[in-house]
């Protein structure tokens, strides 16, 4: 299932990838081994081996083994989570890294909106399901809101950071320079930031992903969530791991993408370059 | 050099003093400070740590304002920082998400120049410091030295009437100490720049400076001054050089002295 997404590069770096992915697959696949010999010496009746979730997702994706309510709907699931969290994601982005650039930056907002953050942060997402749904509706609205909520602080709370801890002497530089005032903002913090701000952005993206399970788990008709929580209603453990594997895939390659971005912006920086 | 001298000064210190509070207590960093700079003037102060030289050079790039007294730049009296007085810092400073090129594009670009006005000033002045083959390099690609030749060709770039140094090439190793030391001694000359500069060999203020301003500690003042006369360039193994250097070495050393009796 462990389909390769080529990045772009030449056929060198294509080859030294697989080289390097190599090494990587040692782990998942003594994993496997071990799950397969497990079901195969008996151990559980209830957990499914490798080869038939294997079946199974064959037919999750393309159908053609059992023709079933899922059969061939993996696509209508997945895009509509990627939906979801990219959505909630973006929207989190959007809010929170000018907030935390604020909040890094100007003291009074700082003393306004600090404190009362720090106190909504420990309430964990899954906490906020019920207000949300009250809040938001039964369904995909909510499920929304709730990634929007899991990526929302670490983003906040790294790019806040990232201001804060700017160097002093690259404010210093910049003043002598003739560069003062709030036109340090784009020459000054927001590079210096930047790779705070990446990291926020990397664990914000991976706790949607993270969220979206239990923001799918009730009154979601489609998504990866609903697929999981269906299939543990109907007892379906294959189709829950298929589910869990999917997550996992579209998680990881999420954040390639956004590793991606990050050695390109910050190729400047010796400690990003990855 | 002697016609520069009697210009008009281009930097005048009278009774600065800078007092800082830590803990409820106050700390007298600097007291009654007094100087005179005058345009293409290199001078150098000396000292041990805690004599106040850096406060001194941090009040003149205006990052502190005094406590007490008055810093006058042409005359005027120096709010804030400003292109006019580039400081090139012991850490470098430079802005490591910047090219060699952009980091010393910075300051005429931070004040609007033309695009073309910038990359024809940074050109020369990549050239002055020689580091046309690193242009394109981001500073954690740099040696240190190449990192303070960008630094310096920064302020220069910004068309800085002052260059305040503080301790620059302290992190260096010598045989780059030297190389640096001569390149400063070109591009001074050949610009006619004022350079405040702050260190605390012997040998590199006497290299360097017209004259050499004495600080000592507790609190950081200025003791006492000294010109030195020797012809440039300066051999550094010379007999002259020598008698210079002892000479001034004694002085720091009864500074010393009288203030531990």
């Amino acid at each position: 299932m462990a389909t390769e997404a080529a990045g772009p590069g030449g056929g060198a770096a294509i080859a030294r990838r697989l080289l390097g992915g190599w090494k990587a697959l040692i782990v998942p696949a003594l994993l496997l081994l071990a799950w397969h010999l497990a079901i195969a010496a008996g151990m559980s009746r209830l957990i499914p081996s490798p080869a038939e979730v294997a079946r199974y997702m064959v037919d999750f994706a393309v159908g053609g083994i059992w023709d079933d309510a899922f059969s061939a709907t993996l696509h209508i699931h997945l895009f509509a989570s990627m939906g979801r969290v990219y959505g909630g994601f973006a929207l989190a982005a959007l809010v929170a890294v000018p907030l935390g650039l604020l909040i890094g930056r100007n003291d009074s907002v700082r003393a306004l909106l600090d404190p009362f953050l720090q106190m909504m942060r420990p309430i964990p997402v899954t906490a906020w399901l019920p207000l949300s749904m009250i809040l938001f509706g039964l369904g995909p609205r909510s499920a929304f809101f709730l990634v929007f909520l899991g990526a929302f602080y670490p983003i906040l709370l790294n790019t806040t950071f990232g201001v804060r801890s700017v160097d002093r002497r690259l404010f210093e530089a910049a003043s002598m320079l003739g560069c003062t005032g709030s036109a340090q903002f784009f020459r000054v913090v927001l590079p210096a930031s930047l790779p705070s701000i990446f990291t926020g952005l990397r664990l914000g993206l991976g706790l949607a992903w993270f969220v979206i399970v239990v923001g799918e788990m009730t009154g979601v008709p489609q998504g990866l969530g609903a697929v999981i929580m269906d299939g543990r209603t109907l007892s379906r453990t294959e189709l829950v791991i298929c589910g869990m594997i999917v997550i996992g895939i579209a998680g990881f390659l999420s954040d390639r993408c956004v590793v991606a971005v990050m050695n390109r912006l910050l190729r400047w920086s010796p400690s990003h370059v990855a | 050099m002697s016609s520069r001298m009697e210009e008009i000064p281009i930097l005048e210190l009278r009774g600065v003093g800078k007092t800082y509070a830590l803990n409820g207590a106050r700390i007298e960093a600097l007291a009654g400070a007094s100087l005179v700079v005058r345009k293409g003037e290199f001078v150098c102060l000396i000292g041990a740590s805690g004599c106040g030289k850096s406060t001194l050079l941090r009040i003149v790039a205006g990052f502190e304002p005094p406590s007490a007294g008055e810093a006058l730049m042409w005359s005027k009296p120096i709010a804030g920082p400003a292109p006019d007085r580039g400081m090139v810092f012991q850490d470098y400073g430079l802005f490591p998400w910047l090219t060699v090129r952009q980091n010393i594009g910075f300051g005429p670009s931070a004040r609007g120049l033309h695009r073309d006005r910038i990359a024809e000033t940074v050109a020369r002045f990549i050239d002055m410091v020689g580091l046309a083959r690193f242009a394109d390099a981001f500073p954690h690609q740099l040696s240190g030295g190449m990192k303070q030749r960008v630094a310096i060709a920064r302020v220069l770039a910004n068309d800085a009437d002052i260059v305040l140094m503080d301790e620059p090439f302290g992190a260096l190793d010598a045989m780059t100490r030297e190389r640096l030391q001569d390149d400063l001694l070109d591009i001074w000359k050949s610009t006619g720049l004022t350079v405040i500069f702050v260190t605390h060999s012997i040998e590199e203020a006497i290299l360097l400076a017209d004259r050499v301003v004495v600080m000592e500690p507790g609190p950081g003042r200025i003791a006492g001054e000294y010109r030195v006369e020797l012809p440039r360039p300066r051999d550094v193994a010379s007999p002259e050089f020598n008698a210079v250097r002892r000479e001034l070495g004694a002085r720091l050393h009864s500074h010393h002295a009288r203030k531990t009796t």
